[in-house]
């Protein structure tokens, strides 16, 4: 395992335990599989961020493959929710959980959608944005400037000399780059929009789209004139105008900050990382480093956990994999599907439940409890269980992870009410029964265990 | 008066009217839930919440709809300028042909798109006003930001509570969520409150919550206590419990609330189906692709029974962002918001509630003029609004903003600002004061928008 370099920031120096690594493994990954909180914490921070930010070995699937109801491999690119499902598998099974989370990352921040091309072309994209995960943004940002999913998704591939389409001009500022109003103006997304013509592609019946390719005929090799500075740019130079616009470290830092940490980002810190950022020629693993060291990482507030997070956290904690499709339609009622974000600005992390959104996360339990709902003639831990060790062996089925007093207070209240239910001996094991499947139902619903 | 009660008890002290009588009139089965349950909880006494407010407000209160038509739809299409030789000429692939659609009677210059004809018919019939130059100065051609603007009622990128949220916390009931329900199977941003509870659902009908592996009460003791741990900490110190605590709370409500219709399957047409949770009183259009039709079906049977609905947000499918091939997805677009809205209106007549039932229909922004060479067109200026009910003032406000008067851009000029119209629908259709709720309220022009 790599050291880490001294880091730009602040560094939390508080206690490092298992409720700092639980966190860790929640904001940085898919949450924690039983023990890996324990393991985490007595590496210490900075070797617990190094084993995210730099793992050793080459990433690895672990435990059994996913497959669909009847037992069959997927098949992402030819059936309908698919696709989701192969992503959620290696959140649930990658021993590289940074890498796959800052995929996630950049899928919000480049947010494009299948509607506009196919699961081949999103699939593509999504390699794309894994090989870039904690690489340099402005690589990043060119292959996604060019990537086919993105240029169905932004008209890139329709903007031509004869008729600029400013549709990724304008988002590249205004949601990858710079952000709203922060020192450009519509003259500069039109004069980018020129920059950016020349790509196309063909269409074929069988395949779709095809064949993106840059076609010099097409390319507006005119002067432009964007943010003061004249030149015949083309695509690379708006990629490189926009990363090494002055509004650019900030809206990089700002957004990625609010990714990891629920509180404000300090104006001290903000120019670290900024710093950082530049000095290191754009790289991102630094300024990741440098937030899962942060204090307020570890002090601040909680965060809630997105759907798809909580939904791969759930099986991992349980340790189960795919073994249903079902988690296709059940992303759309928890209110994230990958490859399906809402609109190009990405899914709003500020505002991830309402009741329609809760309904959708008890559908999600449900189904990680499938195959564990108790109705047998024996419960398995005998029928002298109190209603306390009821609620502790709910709370080990999702890997141990502690409550708050208040969530423990009222699913120990519900946990008694069984208790107080059952009059006849024969109501002995179903009640026992009803009682954990309640109880193992609730505690991944509780407020806490959908935050870190 | 939050404790448990029970159809068949007194009616409590302050209910101005016989509330047995009136559950079993106007709520109907929905109604049974309420007593089915033992109480002695929180979320419990929340679902009375809801039950007052339905006595009290439920079959009289007056409802605002919001309906965001998303991506900015292009009104030079929806209200064209056809046989308009600058026109055809800015719009050489896309321009609607002169006599292809209904004229428009404020602006005879002007052709209703074809695919909107029921919307025609509606306008000619004196149920809608159309705003055909809505905006506001200084217009931000970002989807996110112009969007935010209209949701939160201010050209204020920092507002985080939406312009019929402020309304809600001020006016609202702290025990009736479903005052201010969004229809998008997630929060509409412009019913975002402070402090009072608001509720989203997708259908009434297909708000499921239940939990594998109960029978019994058992079930019902399970999905309580979820409940009641989220009464017990929606006011926690930090933000993101409150979020979870918040729906938790809320779920209880809305879950009694809709019970009846639980799982059932929905009927967006007349016609016997005895399994459906309701019935429409007139046909819906069909679509596979967007269920707007659903929807509003479903809202206009919740508002029937006597659910106790204020403000209403929804939100189509259907993405008007139409930078290239326009025509496909704008038609279709346009024909299934139109069918849908002609038959709500239509299915509230039938019903007789359409006197307390306002649409308010927006969209971001409009189109730029000149279409873009993909056959479509780039984010505009000045947009189209429309109010459409049984008491609105039909006909128009404002004018069509010329095409030979352009701004810098090549967009259309705003000529109503849409905060003036926010204000004039808190006064005219809440009577509640603007002031309170839309920043610099008496800055913006008041129009007379009711008959």
């Amino acid at each position: 395992m790599s050291t880490l370099p001294p880091s730009p920031s602040t560094v939390y120096t508080g206690p490092f335990g298992e409720a700092q690594a639980t966190r860790l493994l929640w904001r940085a990954g898919f949450g924690p599989r039983p023990g890996d909180a324990e393991r985490l914490a007595r590496l210490g921070l900075d070797a617990a961020v190094s084993s995210l930010t730099r793992p050793a070995e080459p990433a690895q699937l672990l435990d059994r493959p996913p497959h669909d109801d009847k037992g069959h491999p997927l098949d992402p690119l030819n059936v309908w929710g698919q696709d989701h499902c192969w992503w959620l598998d290696r959140m649930v099974r990658s021993t590289h959980q940074l890498v796959e989370r800052m995929t996630l990352v950049w899928h919000s921040w480049f947010a494009t959608s299948e509607e506009a091309s196919n699961a081949r072309l999103m699939i593509n994209q999504n390699w794309t944005l894994r090989r870039n995960a904690l690489g340099n943004f402005h690589q990043l940002l060119s292959d996604v400037t060019i990537d086919p999913a993105m240029l169905l998704w932004l008209n890139g591939n329709t903007n031509n000399r004869y008729a600029p389409n400013e549709n990724y001009g304008r988002e590249m500022f205004e949601l990858f780059t710079l952000g709203q109003g922060r020192g450009y103006d519509q003259h500069d997304v039109h004069q980018n929009a020129r920059a950016l013509t020349g790509w196309t592609n063909d269409w074929s019946d069988s395949r779709g789209p095809i064949n993106f390719r840059f076609d010099p005929k097409l390319h507006d090799d005119g002067v432009k004139r964007i943010f003061g500075q004249t030149g015949r740019f083309n695509w690379k130079d708006s990629v490189r105008l926009a990363v090494t616009h002055p509004s650019h470290p900030s809206f990089f830092v700002g957004k990625l900050w609010a990714y990891f940490v629920g509180a404000e980002l300090p104006a001290r810190t903000a120019h670290e990382l900024e710093l950082a950022y530049v000095r290191s020629g754009f790289e991102i693993r630094p300024v990741v480093e440098a937030i899962l060291r942060h204090p307020l990482f570890y002090e601040g507030p909680r965060l809630v956990t997105p759907p798809v997070v909580w939904t791969a956290g759930l099986l991992r904690a349980s340790r189960q994999t795919i073994t249903t499709t079902d988690w296709a339609w059940i992303a759309q009622l928890t209110g994230q599907v990958l490859f399906q974000p809402p609109n190009v600005a990405g899914w709003n992390y500020a505002q991830w439940l309402d009741t329609s959104r809760w309904a959708g996360r008890l559908q999600a339990v449900n189904t990680a409890l499938a195959r564990h709902t108790l109705d047998g003639k024996h419960y398995p831990f005998g029928i002298d269980e109190t209603a306390s060790q009821a609620y502790e062996h709910a709370l080990a089925f999702w890997g141990g992870q502690p409550l708050s007093d208040t969530a423990q207070r009222h699913l120990l209240k519900l946990s008694r009410r069984f208790a107080r239910g059952q009059h006849q001996p024969w109501q002995q094991v179903p009640f026992r029964n009803l009682r954990q499947n309640a109880l193992r139902a609730l505690v991944p619903m509780t407020p806490d265990w959908m935050t870190a | 008066m939050q404790r448990e009660w029970d159809p068949r008890m007194p009616v409590p002290a302050g209910v101005g009217i016989d509330r047995r009588r009136f559950i079993s009139a106007a709520l109907g089965g929905l109604a049974i839930v309420y007593g089915a349950e033992r109480a002695g909880l929180t979320d419990q006494m929340l679902g009375d919440g809801v039950a007052q407010a339905a006595a009290l407000h439920g079959a009289h209160d007056r409802i605002l709809v919001s309906l965001f038509l998303q991506g900015g739809i292009d009104s030079l299409s929806l209200l064209a300028p056809a046989g308009d030789p600058l026109y055809t000429k800015l719009r050489p692939t896309l321009a609607v042909a002169p006599g292809s659609g209904v004229q428009f009677r404020e602006d005879p210059s002007l052709t209703w798109h074809p695919m909107a004809a029921s919307l025609a018919e509606l306008h000619n019939a004196g149920k809608v006003l159309v705003f055909p130059g809505i905006g506001y100065a200084g217009e931000d051609m970002s989807h996110f930001t112009s969007r935010h603007y209209w949701e939160v009622g201010a050209t204020d990128a920092s507002l985080t509570t939406g312009w019929l949220g402020r309304y809600l916390d001020i006016v609202g009931n702290p025990h009736n969520p479903l005052q201010g329900l969004s229809l998008d199977g997630q929060m509409n941003p412009t019913l975002a409150t402070t402090r009072q509870p608001v509720a989203a659902i997708d259908q009434p009908n297909n708000f499921a919550v239940w939990i594998n592996g109960l029978w019994g009460d058992s079930a019902q003791w399970a999905l309580q206590s979820a409940s009641t741990l989220g009464d017990a900490q929606r006011h926690a110190a930090d933000p993101a419990i409150q979020q979870v605590a918040a729906a938790a709370s809320e779920v209880g409500i809305v879950r009694r609330t809709l019970k009846p219709w639980a799982g059932k399957s929905s009927a967006s047409k007349p016609g016997s189906n005895p399994g459906a949770a309701y019935h429409a009183k007139v046909a819906y259009p069909a679509s596979s692709s967007d269920d707007l039709p659903a929807r509003l079906a479903g809202l206009a049977a919740m508002i029937d029974r006597g659910v106790p609905l204020h403000c209403v947000a929804l939100s189509t499918g259907v993405q008007f962002d139409t930078h290239s091939g326009q025509a496909g997805t704008f038609n279709s677009g346009v024909k299934l918001v139109a069918d849908s809205l002609a038959a709500f209106q239509a299915d509230l007549e039938a019903r007789g509630i359409d006197q307390r039932v306002l649409v308010h229909v927006w969209s971001e922004f409009g189109r730029r003029a000149q279409e873009n060479g993909s056959d479509g067109t780039d984010h505009g200026a000045a947009g189209m609004s429309l109010l459409i009910g049984s008491r609105v003032r039909g006909g128009m406000i404002g004018e069509f903003p010329a095409l030979n008067r352009l701004d810098a851009n090549g967009n259309q000029r705003v000529n109503v600002d849409f905060r003036g119209v926010y204000a004039s629908l808190l006064e005219q259709w809440f009577n509640h004061e603007a002031a309170a709720i839309i920043p610099g309220a008496g800055r913006f022009h008041r129009y007379r928008l009711l008959a």
